[in-house]
Formats: C-alpha cells, sequence, structure tokens
C-alpha cells in the first residue's frame, strides 16, 4: 500500500491584521491551513505574543510575577519602555484595568493620557485594553482610540453589551479591532456579524473567543477556537475568518496553581516555575487550537512560548 | 474502510447452502457489510476469509495496553481528529527518559520517583506512567542490569526499552517480559531481529522511520513477520514536525482507513529546558500523542502536563461531575457550618478541599446542575432560589443538621434575598467569592 499524504483542500482563509506603524508593523494571521500544517497550506505570518502592561501598579498579580517588574510597575510609561527595550517585546498590551469601577475608577481622561504617554515612549505596536467592565470601556476606549490617533493599535475588547460606541472609536481612528463572546461560537459569530453591520472592515477584526486558564475551563477555550478555524476554512465562513487572540496571561495568573506555596502544596513542586509553566502550556495549547495573538504576562513563559514559536514556523 | 456487500460475498463459499440462516451467500454478505450479523455463521467460511474481513472490520488505530495491571496504559483506538467531534478516548502516556550510564543511584532514585510521582486532580489519579531506558553504554550486561533495576524501583510502571542493539535489547526484554514492555526499536536494518523478539515475547514494538512512507513500508514489513501491536515513530522531533506528522498519521488512518499507520504514535520531546520541554510536550498531548517521552519530571512540570492531559481528554459533551448529595468534610457536628455548591467536579474539588484546609468540620450540599460551575449554572438557570430552596427540602438534611444556616457562594450573593423567601426559618449568609478564601473565613465564623 503506497502512502498519499492526506491533504485537505481549504477553501476558506484566515484573514491577515496588521498594526503598529512604519518599520514597526507588526503582521498575524492570513493562513490558509490549520494551525502549523504547511503542508498543506501558506502560514505567512507567525503569531505574535504582546507583553501585558497596567495603567496601575498590579497589586493583585501573584508575588512571583510581580517581582519580575517590581521596578518598573509603578509607572506604565516606564513598564512599557523595560518591556520594548530589556525584555525586547514584540509588541505592548496596555491593560486600563485601573478604570475598573472597583478599582481606582479611573476617568476616561485619565485613561487617555495614559495612553498618549506610554505611546510617546515605545515604538513597538501598542494593544489597548479596557477593564472588562462593559458600561465603563464603552467610554474608556473611546477616550483611548481617539487618543492613540494615527498609531494603528488594537482596541478591545468590543462585548455584545457596548461594541456599538467601541466600534465606532475604532473606525474612526482608524484601530483593529478585539471582539469578545463567551465561549460560544454562535455568539462569536454574531458579535462579529453585528459589529461588521455597523461599516466596520472584517479586514480590522480580532475574534476572542474568550480564554480560559489550563484546568480552569481550557478545553471550552480550545475546543471552541478549533470550531471557529474550521469553519473559517472548510465551510469558508467569512463571519469566522479573523485572526484570533487568546487573553491569556488574565486567566492564569488568578487560580491557585500559580500562586500557592510549595509549603502549603508540596505535592504541586516549585512556585516560581510552576507558574510559568501554567502561563506557557495554556498559551501553547491556544496556539495549537489556532490563537494568532497572545497576550501574556511572565516574561520566562514569553521566551518559552517564543521558542515553541520558532519550532512550529 | 469497510468492505461493501459484493466484495465480502466475493470472499464466501458461494454455495447457498443456508447454514447461516440466509437464503443466499449474497444476503448473507449484504448483511454482514451493514454489521447485522457475524462472520462465524457461515461454518464453511475460509481462513483467507476470516483475515481479510477481520482487518477490514478491525478498528483504524489498533488498541492494546503499555505495561500490565491497574496501571497499565490502554493506548490507541481513537475514532475523531477534533474532540469536539466526539471525544478523545485513551489519555497518553508519559514517560521518563534514563540513559543507562547514570549511576545506579540516580536510576534508582528516578525510578522510584516515577513510581511516586501520582497525584490527583478533579478526582482523577494521574501519574507518570513509564520508564523508558535508553541504551546509551553500549553495554548490554549494563542495559540489563539498569532494566532489572527499574523493574525493581518502580515495580509498577510500565517500561519502555529504547534499544537498536537486536542482541542486548534481547536480554534486556527476557529480564522484564512479564512486565510486557515496550521494545523501541525497530528501524530498517534491524527489523526483522528485532520483529522475532516481539513475535517471540509477544510485546508491542515501537518502530521508527525517517518520515512516514518510509515508516509505513515497514509497518507493512513488520505485521508480515507476525508482529500486530506497534507504536509509531515518524522521527518527528520539532513542533512542526510532530503536529504535521502526527495529523498525517491520524487523518490516514481515520479519514483513508490506511492500516499500516493505524497505531498509537510515540513522540521523544526531549529538551534541555524544562519549561520548554513542558510546552512542547503540550503540542504532542493535543495533537495526536499516545506516549510522549521526557527527560525530566519536576512535580510542577508534572501537574501542568497531567492538567493538560486531562482537559484535553475530557468528553465535550459531559463535563465532569460529582455526586448530588450532602457530604461531610472532616466529622462534622449538627451545630457544624453547611456550604452548597455545584456538583461540576472542577467545582466540587476545589472547594472541598478548601473546605478540607480549614480544619473546619462541614457539611457541604452538592446540588445536581448537570456538571456546571456556580456561575454556569446560575446563568443557565439550574442554581436558582427556587431549584436550591427545593434541594434543601428534600435532601433530609434539615434532619441531619441542629440550625438553619445555609451558606452560598459569594459569585452567587444576587440570591440571597429569594432563597430567604423560599427557605422559610433560614438564614441565608453569603460566603467568599473565591474558594481560596474560604478557610479564613469559615475560621473566622468560630
Ligand atoms: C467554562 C465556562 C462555561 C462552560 C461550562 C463549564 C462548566 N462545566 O460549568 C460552557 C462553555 C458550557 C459555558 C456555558 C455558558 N456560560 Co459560561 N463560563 C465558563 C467560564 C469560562 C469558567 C467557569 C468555570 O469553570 N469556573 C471554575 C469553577 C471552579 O468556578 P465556580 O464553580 O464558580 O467556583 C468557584 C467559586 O464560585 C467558589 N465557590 C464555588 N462553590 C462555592 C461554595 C461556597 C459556599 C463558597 C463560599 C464559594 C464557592 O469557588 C470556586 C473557586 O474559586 C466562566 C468565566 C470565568 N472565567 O469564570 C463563564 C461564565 C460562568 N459563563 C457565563 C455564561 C453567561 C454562560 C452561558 C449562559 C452563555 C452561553 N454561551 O449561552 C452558558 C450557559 C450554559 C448552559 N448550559 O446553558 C457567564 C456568567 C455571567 C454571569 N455573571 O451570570 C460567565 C461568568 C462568563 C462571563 N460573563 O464572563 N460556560
Ligand atoms: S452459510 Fe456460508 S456458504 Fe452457506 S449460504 Fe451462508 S454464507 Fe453461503
Amino acid at each position: 500500500m503506497a502512502y498519499v499524504v492526506p491533504k485537505e483542500s481549504y477553501n476558506g482563509k484566515v484573514l491577515g491584521v496588521s498594526f503598529g506603524k512604519d518599520s514597526q508593523t507588526l503582521n498575524f494571521g492570513g493562513e490558509n491551513t490549520l494551525p502549523f500544517l504547511s503542508f498543506e497550506g501558506e502560514i505567512p505570518a507567525k503569531p505574535v505574543i504582546a507583553f501585558e502592561i497596567q495603567d496601575i501598579p498590579p497589586d493583585d498579580w501573584p508575588e512571583t510575577l510581580k517581582a519580575q517588574y517590581a521596578a518598573v510597575s509603578s509607572d506604565p510609561v516606564k513598564w512599557a519602555m523595560h518591556c520594548q527595550n530589556e525584555l525586547k517585546a514584540q509588541a505592548i498590551a496596555l491593560r486600563l484595568i485601573g478604570t475598573h469601577p472597583d478599582r481606582e475608577n479611573r476617568s476616561a481622561q485619565d485613561a487617555a493620557k495614559t495612553v498618549k504617554d506610554v505611546l510617546a515612549a515605545i515604538n513597538v505596536p501598542l494593544i489597548i485594553l479596557g477593564s472588562n467592565n462593559v458600561e465603563k470601556d464603552a467610554s474608556v476606549l473611546v477616550a483611548a482610540a481617539e487618543a492613540a490617533s494615527g498609531h494603528n493599535c488594537i482596541i478591545g475588547k468590543a462585548q455584545e453589551g457596548n461594541y456599538k460606541t467601541i466600534v465606532a472609536a475604532a473606525l474612526a481612528h482608524n484601530h483593529k479591532l478585539i471582539a469578545m463572546s463567551e465561549l460560544d461560537i454562535n455568539l462569536a459569530k454574531q458579535l462579529n456579524i453585528l459589529i461588521t453591520q455597523m461599516g466596520f472592515n472584517k479586514e480590522n477584526l480580532i475574534t476572542d473567543p474568550m480564554c480560559s486558564a489550563l484546568g480552569y475551563g481550557l478545553e471550552y477555550t480550545y475546543s471552541v477556537m478549533e470550531r471557529i478555524r474550521l469553519a473559517a476554512l472548510m465551510q469558508n465562513d467569512a463571519t469566522m475568518q479573523p485572526p484570533i487572540a487568546g487573553d491569556v496571561g488574565m486567566y492564569v495568573w488568578k487560580i491557585k496553581e500559580v500562586s500557592a506555596l510549595e509549603a502549603e502544596v508540596p505535592l504541586w513542586g516549585k512556585l516560581e516555575e510552576r507558574g510559568v509553566a501554567w502561563e506557557a502550556v495554556t498559551a501553547s495549547a491556544m496556539l495549537i487550537a489556532g490563537t494568532n495573538l497572545l497576550i501574556m504576562r511572565h516574561p520566562k513563559a514569553i521566551e518559552t512560548v517564543q521558542k515553541v514559536i520558532g519550532e512550529l514556523i | 474502510m469497510a468492505l461493501s456487500g459484493v466484495e465480502i460475498f466475493k470472499l464466501l463459499p458461494k454455495t447457498n447452502c443456508k447454514k447461516c440462516g440466509f437464503p443466499t451467500c449474497l444476503a448473507f454478505a449484504m448483511k454482514l457489510a451493514q454489521a447485522g450479523v457475524e462472520l462465524e455463521k457461515c461454518p464453511d467460511v475460509s481462513e483467507e476469509a476470516k483475515r481479510v474481513l477481520g482487518e477490514a472490520s478491525a478498528p483504524p488505530i489498533r488498541t492494546f495496553a503499555l505495561g500490565i495491571g491497574e496501571k497499565a496504559v490502554k493506548m490507541g483506538g481513537e475514532t475523531v481528529l477534533f474532540r469536539h467531534d466526539k471525544k478523545f478516548f485513551n489519555p497518553c502516556a508519559l514517560a521518563l527518559n534514563l540513559k543507562d550510564t547514570l549511576s545506579d543511584d540516580e536510576i534508582a532514585k528516578l525510578a522510584s520517583e516515577v513510581s511516586g510521582s501520582e497525584m490527583e486532580r478533579v478526582g482523577q489519579k494521574l501519574r507518570v506512567d513509564a520508564v523508558s531506558i535508553e541504551y546509551a553504554s553500549n553495554d548490554s550486561r549494563r542495559y540489563e542490569a539498569v532494566v532489572k533495576l527499574v523493574a525493581e524501583k518502580a515495580p509498577f510502571t510500565a517500561i519502555i526499552l529504547v534499544c537498536k542493539d537486536a542482541a542486548a535489547a534481547e536480554t534486556a526484554v527476557k529480564a522484564v517480559a512479564s512486565r510486557k514492555p515496550l521494545l523501541y526499536g525497530a528501524a530498517s536494518d534491524n527489523a526483522d531481529a528485532m520483529a522475532a523478539i516481539a513475535k517471540a515475547h509477544k510485546i508491542p514494538l515501537g518502530v521508527c522511520a525517517e518520515g512516514l512512507e518510509a515508516l509505513s513500508s515497514l509497518t507493512e514489513k513488520i505485521k508480515s513477520l507476525g508482529v500486530d501491536d506497534m507504536v509509531l515513530d515518524s522521527g518527528a522531533k520539532t513542533a512542526k514536525e510532530i503536529i504535521e506528522n502526527n495529523t498525517q498519521i491520524r487523518r490516514s488512518a481515520l479519514k483513508k482507513n490506511f492500516k499500516p499507520l493505524g497505531y498509537p504514535i510515540i513522540n521523544f520531546v526531549l529538551r534541555a529546558d524544562p519549561a520548554v520541554e513542558s510546552a512542547i510536550a503540550s503540542v504532542a498531548i493535543a495533537k495526536y500523542s499516545s506516549i510522549v517521552v521526557i527527560s525530566s519530571i519536576e512535580k510542577w512540570k508534572n501537574l501542568a502536563l497531567f492538567t493538560l492531559r486531562q482537559n484535553i481528554y475530557t468528553d465535550p459533551q459531559v463535563p465532569m461531575q460529582v455526586e448530588q448529595k450532602i457530604y461531610k468534610v472532616g466529622e462534622p457536628a449538627p451545630e457544624s457550618p453547611l456550604l452548597i455548591t455545584t456538583n461540576f467536579s472542577l467545582t466540587y474539588f476545589i472547594v472541598s478541599g478548601e473546605v478540607e484546609n480549614s480544619k473546619v468540620p462541614t457539611w457541604l450540599a452538592v446540588m445536581d446542575c448537570e456538571g456546571l460551575s456556580v456561575l454556569t449554572a446560575w446563568a443557565a438557570g439550574k442554581f436558582t432560589a427556587a431549584k436550591i430552596s427545593q434541594f434543601i427540602k428534600e435532601s433530609g438534611v434539615e434532619g441531619q443538621i441542629g440550625h438553619k444556616e445555609l451558606i452560598i457562594p459569594g459569585q452567587v450573593a444576587i440570591l440571597s434575598g429569594a432563597l430567604e423567601d423560599k427557605l422559610e426559618g433560614w438564614k441565608i449568609t453569603v460566603g467568599p467569592r473565591e474558594a481560596n478564601s474560604i478557610p479564613t473565613f469559615l475560621k473566622q465564623r468560630k
């Protein structure tokens, strides 16, 4: 029996997105095959990893993670420069968590100023994330989009409850947009449709089907992503063709496995390594499922996943 | 691919003797094609027909066990490419690679570590399943001694013999034949000798070749030498080769019923940096590997890989769940606190673990919400005030405890008012949002 390479032919293609300015522009997406199967299609760009920074000190991060940025995390500008210059970040994701009503409830104006300051200090592409508070993001992200006008950023996340103002702002200021729904392929599809119906070009859109950490729902995210990819490629479903974002860090760094001391759980082994592995394994699984853009926190985990990407492309 | 009725008919005696209970051989063949009757019903069928038909009806990926006894790992038998299509059935084995050039002390220590690697997560016992012993000394007596040492120090662990020297392999296999080791490997230059060993000792054989074409012709040859249980190594080393080759193997087996690749896969993901190794191992776990061989088993790494394996291999249609009942944590007395949660395994094990940590004896009411987490169940209308109050009333807990206070998860604080209305005479207390605050919460109450 002769061996014949079992190739699939896909009639769809993942859309390519680029963000950032001038020589620092980054591309991701654009493949016409399932993740990393280059024997049956083209993979023009590598997945991108953005370092997450925040507008306020990360008091709620576990100690081992906080320690990585202790010297810079009191100031988002220093923090961003540290990621770009010292850690060689390809991209930075600024989370405006301080605007959350339960945190510092910072105003949209404060957020806009932070965005401006960070943009003035760096030249790598920037992702601007709200606090995930549906009402507050509706105004914060509008101000942030305006402050970043002309920088070709990615802003997000637009959700079912607030997408209108955010989409309009991304449209007005020429940004790319992350649309987030809750772990359901039909909800992801529906939100993309609503957003494109507002005249937003689907080629500027990124789907976040909602991430989850290893051991805490990862299997759901994994399968939703695989199904989105299959719909995009096999059924040529245009609404499922934007590249996929995985907001890994915020889900990983709040669970017990990344913060419980070894003395409390001797069977779990060293804490520092455990946290890094948790983020790296979660991110690697997301890549295999179809993620094109990862948002991560720990420098060692990012370095690890960059090595995996190096092996995958 | 199953055979058609006409293809099967060609293999039958064509005498229309009716002994099978069908009027003609063709009628019998048609029923066979639909798997509606057993081939044994025809007493005159030839050996050749049995072989061909048996093969055609065999599962597309051969199923067998690595090792023996309770901790043997079943492998193969998968039926889908994507877990959402049905489910992945047989979780891959994790194997620690050991070179026989290490000192006896190191080998004994590492083998004992594998043997003691078991941990519990979400009610499942998870462990490093195998030791893979690499023949690096070039000294067959040393190899045999090391194999015996590992077998002794890890008495229930599966053994993989990584040895391409037939003479050394034979001695080693004999030393642990009763443990049903996997002999790895047969390659193009030693296939006959290796096949003979595997056949004589009835053990599975690892087969390696560079690329899938060479690999398929090698497995066909080895099969013709009488070995049925094989494990495939396509030579994949990088993450890309692993995902591409493993995908091609799984697709060939499932979509083309290509028998030469219808076997479980082994991947060696050895890397110097343990964090990188855990990430590369993740690629193999997610994409179809049945045995993932790693070079170190730090506890943190095991925990991460066990968890990923568990996630990938859960049934996507049925969340893991526990029985609905009033659980006792510690030895609760009538005045001990009563907590309520849902029956999603993850939720139950996290919450009961934290209650245990508190050392406060507690009644834990676990309500059937079809295996959904607290907030998901609430959002889906399965963890509502009406349903909770009905459950509490019907559970009989009122007869067990001496108070009427129910502590609910902080995430559903919103239910407290409605619950006080529905559960007359009860006091509803809102607990913390996250389980890790439960110990402090319970201790402070006293
Ligand atoms: C995985 C997931 C799913 C899975 C289901 C997983 C499962 N088996 O439950 C799927 C994809 C099926 C799903 C579906 C839906 N989901 Co959902 N899902 C999640 C997700 C990502 C994780 C849930 C989880 O597993 N948590 C882990 C467990 C352990 O948490 P837990 O049970 O709450 O337990 C913790 C605490 O509550 C506490 N605790 C538990 N018990 C007790 C008891 C006491 C006494 C105390 C003190 C504490 C305590 O301890 C635990 C650890 O801290 C969350 C978002 C998130 N990241 O949290 C959304 C989430 C829960 N889902 C949500 C929704 C809306 C839904 C859907 C209705 C949406 C839809 N797509 O239709 C459906 C409903 C399902 C249905 N059958 O109809 C919302 C709920 C919103 C809200 N506030 O009401 C969430 C919060 C998403 C969001 N908005 O951000 N979901
Ligand atoms: S018993 Fe066998 S030979 Fe006789 S009719 Fe049936 S199939 Fe034909």
